[in-house]
């Protein structure tokens, strides 16, 4: 990929925030990343089909189930978003949903999920689970569905192109009133899935809880997170994906960026506004503008990844 | 409308029945029973007093789901919609400890006596 390329996204990124929509540029650090966030005005879908190659595109929170005043159509926005992603000039190799892909854990919301996404053109998809996935009382339907790629241990990694992909659980394992965490056997086996690789191999870690405290009495974080940050930090570029909050909150520490996505189901409020992390009721016109997806790709080969956050509206 | 002792003898009934089922969802029903309400993203009473033998029942008020799984794996519900309950029937005196594995922060307790 040339500067050519990375210079005509920031363009268009700035173009697409002329529209009215909330953007954030973070400028380029060390060469490494550029996350640009693309609120596009009503039918400038063209924009998203501009977006140049993405490697993959993130999905999350999808709340399959979900019925609410928030958004009582989750299954439209969701083909909405396909009808998105499908409709991009190049498609992505890859999708990464970061869990919650049902509401409740039922079965018929994991098979109207399954359906949805089998209109993707791209047909592979890696996932992790939200919480929501995974509170059925016996803790089996999504693993019976999701859990062949990490024999149901919830992580697992892959590679893709020259960059190595880590998806995590931090779901399951959680302190009674704090944090839910990844667990000593699963930070062992990331230590070990790492140790021998090239730090110039690009990272991409995904899970569905932030990997860093966000806001710690709404559960916007990961307990044992720090301990995941000693055998990444060696490495050129590392993206970290992330779910949860269905807003977008980033950091960029040194090679490290931490990015979380919108959802395609409904809002959250900012952090410590109002009395938890509930689904918050928006105006209608409004609601599409505040659900999305995030699509990286990759700049200046071998080293560093762009993420666009592209808006249903 | 059922008033008085006809409405204990339902109320009576209803708990045999739950009781009996050990943990349950169902549709939320009105009961005198000891209860714990979950709203605001906080169990209400934090910790709840009873005898042994009593079944209690939580109920979910708020807009988004929970659930109710006891820190030694005593009990678990699946995920509670709004107005959804699960019950427990307590036989055994001690404190039980609870949490919500949607919402790790939120905890409460019964206390079996």
């Amino acid at each position: 990929m040339s500067d050519d390329q990375s210079l005509l996204s920031r363009r268009n990124a700035l173009k697409c925030m002329a529209f009215g929509g909330a953007g954030t540029l973070f400028a380029l650090s060390g060469g490494v990343f550029t996350p640009i966030d693309l609120a596009m005005a009503a039918g400038d879908k063209q924009s998203a089909a501009k977006l140049g190659k993405p490697l993959f595109v993130q999905i999350s929170d999808t709340h399959i189930g979900f019925n609410k005043e928030a958004n009582p159509d989750v299954a439209g926005s969701l083909t909405q978003t396909i009808d998105i992603v499908n409709g991009m000039d190049d498609q992505p190799a890859l999708i990464i949903h970061t869990g919650d892909i049902t509401h409740l854990s039922k079965p018929a919301e994991f098979d109207l999920a399954q359906q949805l996404f089998s209109r993707l053109r791209t047909t592979e998809m890696h996932t992790v689970p939200g919480e929501h996935d995974t509170s059925d009382a016996a803790v089996t339907e999504y693993f019976s569905r999701f859990g062949k790629a990490s024999n149901n241990k919830g992580y697992y990694s892959f590679d893709h192109a020259g960059v190595h992909f880590i998806g995590l659980i931090n779901v399951l394992q959680f302190k009674p009133g704090g944090l839910g965490t990844l667990g000593a056997d699963q930070l062992e086996w990331v230590a070990a899935d790492l140790k021998h690789r090239s730090s110039s191999t690009p990272i991409v870690v995904f899970a569905h809880m932030p990997l860093w405290t966000i806001y710690e009495p709404w559960g916007w974080g990961t307990g044992d997170a720090d301990q995941l940050m000693s055998p990444l930090r060696r490495f050129g570029s590392v993206t970290v994906l992330n779910g949860h909050i269905h807003q977008i909150v980033q950091k960029v520490e040194g090679n490290m960026t931490f990015h979380t996505a919108r959802s395609t189901s409904y809002p959250q409020p900012v952090a410590g506004v109002g009395s938890g992390p509930g689904p918050l009721k928006v105006p209608g016109d409004q609601l599409a503008s505040m659900l999305g997806i995030t699509s990286v790709s990759v700049v200046k080969h071998p080293s560093a990844l762009t993420l666009n956050d592209t808006a249903l509206a | 409308m059922i008033v008085g002792p006809a409405r204990l003898l339902i109320a009576v009934l209803s708990a045999a029945i739950l009781g009996s089922m050990g943990g349950s969802i169902a549709a939320a029903a009105e009961t005198d029973f000891p209860k714990v309400v979950v709203k605001d993203f906080m169990f209400t009473p934090m910790s709840l007093t009873v005898k042994a033998g009593s079944t209690v029942t939580w109920v979910n008020m708020d807009d988004e789901p929970h659930t109710v799984v006891s820190n030694t794996q005593l009990f678990r519900s699946g995920a509670l919609d709004t107005k959804e309950t699960f019950s427990f029937r307590f036989t055994e005196p001690g404190t039980y400890h609870f949490t919500c594995s949607i919402h790790p922060r939120m905890v409460g307790t019964i206390v079996v006596q």
